[in-house]
């Protein structure tokens, strides 16, 4: 799989708090990669960098259509829906669509509302629609302008387990068709079952690049084949890379 | 830029409550304080017990002048509530019908010919601190005027026996003599009666009466002079030396104007902005690079957008009032000119508020606690606070855009000074500070 974008000693302070320090890795096309760890160990800052919303203290994030600025090289969904609740689900799209400078804006509409099954409520306002459905245009909207690189922070917070079903077929899907996709969570499970490799950050270290079950061997005795108890155990030993 | 433009426009369509109320309630709030400052206030309704009996007079020297006259004098300055006894004014006092009560006491006329007693009235007040002093400070006024209009007659009654006595003629009351000679006639005839007397004891004392009656009526003459300067001793000449020059009606129109101006704009530009924030778009816009819309720009479509929607209302409304308040049409190309920056400058000042407000409600609370206070600072009269809380307040209308925009304005409808060109350099300097704040802001908040 070929490097669609790539983290380079990645550092942010904000005053004296050291929020990301020294973070490096790499995300692969057809790659789902899960970025884990508690509270402020660092997710949102990361995901906040790559996505372009925060500047980096130190670091770089190259990848292929970086700086070019004839395709933004990374989508964005933020954890909250970043959509007008006064503009349908078409007109939200169109909007952004334009302002991303799309080739040919209605035709990526009319593209993004049948990838994301959202066609018969094109012109339902933003308002009305479920948690999930606001959750799957704010998806659509990040992916506007075909990114090769998704940035997701908490994509599923908000959803009933039906939705996140959904929600996550649809990830798998934009992966199969060749999207990195790197996504921020707090429930473990998904990382294990959706990711295709983990990133665990602890006090703004990275401190676990591999996959789910990797992970589960690194974990000490114990853990009995929980992947939430084998992420507890290694965080508590504090592991370094 | 004009895609975020489109989206707002679609989205002001579709929210017809929130439009309607930014119109409506600015233009209702400067149609009541356009009201207030052209509209004198109302008379007092008071209770008038006039206890003096019918035709009583003051006699002063041949005339008489009527007691009923004061009364007259009183009503004219009040809503009087002609009123029989002191026993009902009280009680319409106490239920709050009237204001207060006048009571004219039956002795006014015999105190008033006495010449050294005063005559006295009795003022019966009710109501809280302010409705009170409102009214003590209206009747004190125009008792003083009733006063002064009762005086005037006194006065022409007092000038008109000095009159007699100069010139000689009836004095008109009874048992007195008839063809009376003038005191101003003495001095002739007496000369020509000590021209004839030989030099002697009698001819010195001819000649002494004939100075003393010259001098007598030299004064007597100097007394009505100085009768009719105690009876108005200030005598007001108005000059203007700088300022407006401006009818109040016009004025008040231009308070109006300004104020729904300020009210559209800023609370339009402060929402617009807020509202990026509140739905969480701010950060998919200005992500990069290469950023949808650079800060700038959002900064500058805000504003631009409030500015137009409050110039338009406020053309409309100086348009619509035109038809009742005679403006010059002729000045027309100022009028725009005055509206134009002056909602340039609220709408930076409304985007500065707008970046450092995370939601809409916040923002328009922000946007209506700043704007009132600066209207009503910037229509403060000076002279009317001490000199240095005026300062204060001069300063502060100063530094925001709402007493320029009143000047400006003023100056456009009316002519007044200063002149339209200062405040317009004014009003372009505030809008880049705003401006410059609103980025700051925005940037801040991120």
């Amino acid at each position: 799989m070929s490097v669609a974008l790539s983290v380079r000693a990645l550092g942010r302070r904000f005053g004296e708090l050291e929020a990301l320090r020294d973070v490096s890795f790499d995300a692969h096309e057809r790659e789902v990669l899960a970025i884990v760890g508690p509270n402020g160990a660092g997710k949102t800052t990361l995901l906040s960098i790559i996505a372009g919303t925060l500047r980096a203290s130190t670091g770089s994030v190259d990848g292929p259509g970086a700086g070019s600025g004839a395709r933004r090289a990374v989508g964005w969904a933020p954890q909250q829906p970043a959509l007008y609740s006064k503009l349908s689900v078409a007109e939200n799209m169109r909007l952004f669509a334009r302002l991303e400078r799309v080739a040919d804006p209605d035709r990526e509409v009319a593209r993004m509302l049948e990838q994301t099954g959202l066609g018969e409520r094109a012109d339902d306002l933003l308002g009305q629609l479920s948690g999930g459905n606001r959750q799957r245009v704010n998806v659509a909207v990040g992916l506007l302008g075909d990114p090769p690189v998704l940035a997701l922070d908490e994509p599923s917070s908000a959803l009933d387990p039906r939705q996140r079903e959904r929600l996550w077929r649809f990830i798998r899907g934009l992966a199969d068709a060749g999207t990195s996709v790197i996504f921020s969570t707090h429930n473990v499970g998904e990382a294990e079952r959706y990711g295709d490799r983990v990133i665990v950050l602890d006090e703004g270290r990275m401190i676990f690049d591999g996959t789910p079950e990797a992970l589960m061997q690194s974990a000490p005795e114990g853990a009995g084949g929980d992947f939430e108890q084998a992420l507890l155990a290694f965080l508590s030993e504090g592991h370094e890379l | 830029m004009r895609w975020l433009l489109r989206k707002d426009l679609l989205i002001l369509r579709r929210s017809r409550l929130l439009v309607a109320l930014l119109v409506i309630y600015p233009v209702a709030i400067a149609l009541l304080i356009g009201l207030a400052i052209s509209r004198s206030p109302s008379k007092p309704r008071v209770a008038i017990v006039d206890e003096t009996p019918p035709g009583q007079t003051v006699q002063v020297g041949r005339e008489r002048v009527d007691v009923a006259q004061y009364a007259q004098h009183l009503f004219s300055q009040v809503q009087a509530v002609k009123t029989p006894t002191r026993a009902q004014a009280v009680d319409k006092v106490k239920s709050g019908e009237v204001l207060a009560a006048v009571v004219i006491p039956p002795d006014i006329a015999a105190r008033l010919s006495t010449g050294v007693r005063q005559a006295q009235l009795e003022i019966i007040y009710n109501g809280d601190a302010l409705q009170q002093s409102l009214v003590q400070s209206q009747l004190g006024s125009a008792l003083a005027q009733a006063n002064l209009g009762f005086s005037e007659r006194i006065q022409g009654a007092a000038v008109s026996v000095i009159d007699l006595l100069l010139t000689g003629g009836n004095l008109g009351v009874l048992g007195a003599p008839s063809n009376l000679i003038g005191l101003g006639q003495i001095p002739s005839k007496l000369h020509g009666i000590i021209a004839h007397q030989p030099p002697g004891a009698d001819r010195v004392a001819l000649e002494r009466i004939a100075s003393f009656a010259e001098f007598a009526s030299q004064n007597l003459t100097v007394s009505k002079n100085v009768l009719s300067t105690v009876g108005q001793p200030i005598q007001v000449r108005s000059t203007l030396l700088h300022g407006r020059r401006t009818p109040l009606n016009t004025f008040a129109v231009v308070v109006a104007v300004s104020v729904s101006l300020m009210f559209v704009c800023v609370l339009l530009a402060a929402g617009g902005v807020a509202l990026e924030r509140e739905e969480h778009v701010l950060a998919r816009l200005l992500r990069g690079p290469p950023a949808l819309v650079s800060r700038e720009g959002l900064l500058a479509e805000k504003g631009a957008l409030a500015a137009v929607c409050a110039f338009v209302v406020a053309f409309a409304m100086l348009a619509g009032v035109s038809a009742f308040v005679p403006l010059d049409w002729s000045r027309v190309g100022q009028w725009l000119l005055a509206l134009a920056f002056g909602a340039l400058a609220f709408g930076a000042l409304g985007v500065a508020i707008g970046a450092g407000a995370r939601e809409v409600r916040a923002a328009s609370l922000l946007a209506f606690l700043l704007s009132l206070p600066l209207a009503f600072l910037a229509l403060v009269p000076s002279g009317s606070v001490s000199s240095g809380l005026y300062d204060a307040i001069r300063t502060i209308s100063f530094v925001f855009p709402f007493k320029a925009t009143l000047e400006a304005l003023d100056a456009a409808v009316n002519g007044a000074a200063p002149s339209l060109g200062g405040s317009l350099a004014h009003l372009a300097a505030l809008t880049l500070v705003f401006g410059v704040l609103a980025r700051i802001g925005l940037r801040r908040a991120d």
